[in-house]
């Protein structure tokens, strides 16, 4: 009973964590869709497959927050046009590639640490590729 | 208690808040300015949240029985003895389960480090930490389940490969 508790204090802290962070984004996302026009998403986005990627990876890389955060962002850049490739690049590098926790993950040595964050890169448009490869093969 | 023990604290941060507060900020100065854009961006962001607002019960769900379930202490256990091909199941699944920020992991990955865990199961652990199991339901809402199920499987794989990159690399006497 005490773990059951003690399990659904943390959820709520989780939770309560998150929170701010979703109102903040939510807020955020609906002021930059009230005030964009399409124009700039697809002048950000070449629609270019290999170019689009490696600017959703990058973005992905740079930005940091809960993940969730990139599901919503990731889900409204959908809603703008921009393809499945560069956002799935996008969400696996916002997860994968820490360039701002780049110092604190230099504990576990600071070779290691970049070799991983650019490994992670790489492979975050790999996943994407990967998967919209699959999906594609699922959907015919 | 022994100070050599003595485990630093991670401070909580109110970073959350001060983000909320800025963007809160920015939404009333510009209220003054334009009240229509403020308008139609309250009623875009309400519009959002009201999607998302399902699946975030979906998500405390899944928090408290992970919470429930799974504590630092049992990843510590099973990544820190278990051996051979038998850790790179268990490098996966503890990644997955494991919950909290990143740097919580690092003095933990560090200590398992200089007990002989290899970086190959380091790097496949961190990169599952990518699998988020609470917040699946926000995934698969605004990118359907096949979708979710795809990218799991494709990221899942694609973590052992890059682990046993890092294990030819120490192999080899790069790290």
């Amino acid at each position: 009973m005490d773990n059951a508790v003690e399990a659904g204090r943390k959820a709520i802290k989780g939770l309560t964590n998150m929170l701010p962070v979703l109102i903040g984004v939510v807020l955020l996302v609906g002021f930059i869709k009230t005030v964009t026009p399409q124009s700039l998403y697809t002048g950000l986005f070449q629609q270019n497959q290999v170019l689009d990627s490696l600017i959703g990876a990058t973005l992905g890389s740079f930005l940091t927050g809960n993940a969730a955060t990139s599901y919503i962002l990731g889900g409204e850049l959908m809603d703008k046009g921009i393809g499945l490739l560069p956002v799935t690049a996008f969400l696996v590098s916002w997860v994968t590639v820490g360039v701002v926790q780049l110092p604190a993950e230099s504990i576990l040595g600071k070779k290691f640490a970049i070799i991983r964050n650019v490994t992670s890169f790489v492979l975050a448009i790999g996943a994407a590729a990967v998967t919209v490869f699959i999906l594609g093969l699922l959907s015919v | 208690m022994n100070p050599q023990n003595r485990q630093k604290k991670p401070k909580s941060s109110n970073t959350q808040w001060y983000f909320l507060s800025v963007v809160a900020l920015t939404y009333l100065v510009l209220g003054f300015v334009n009240y229509d854009i403020v308008f139609n961006s309250l009623i875009t962001s309400k519009n959002i949240f009201l999607k998302i607002l399902p699946a975030l019960g979906v998500i405390f769900a899944v928090m408290m029985l992970v919470n429930y379930f799974i504590s630092q202490k049992t990843v510590k256990k099973y990544l820190g003895v278990s051996s051979g091909v038998k850790r790179w199941p268990i490098a996966i699944i503890s990644g997955i389960i494991s919950t909290g920020p990143i740097y919580v992991w690092y003095p933990l990955l560090n200590d398992l480090r200089k007990k002989g865990l290899g970086y190959g199961f380091i790097a496949t652990f961190m990169y599952n930490r990518a699998v988020k199991i609470p917040l699946l339901p926000l995934l698969i809402y605004y990118f359907t389940p096949t979708f979710t199920g795809v990218l799991l499987g494709v990221m899942i794989s694609l973590s052992v490969l890059q682990g046993l990159f890092f294990v030819q690399l120490e192999k080899a006497g790069v790290l």
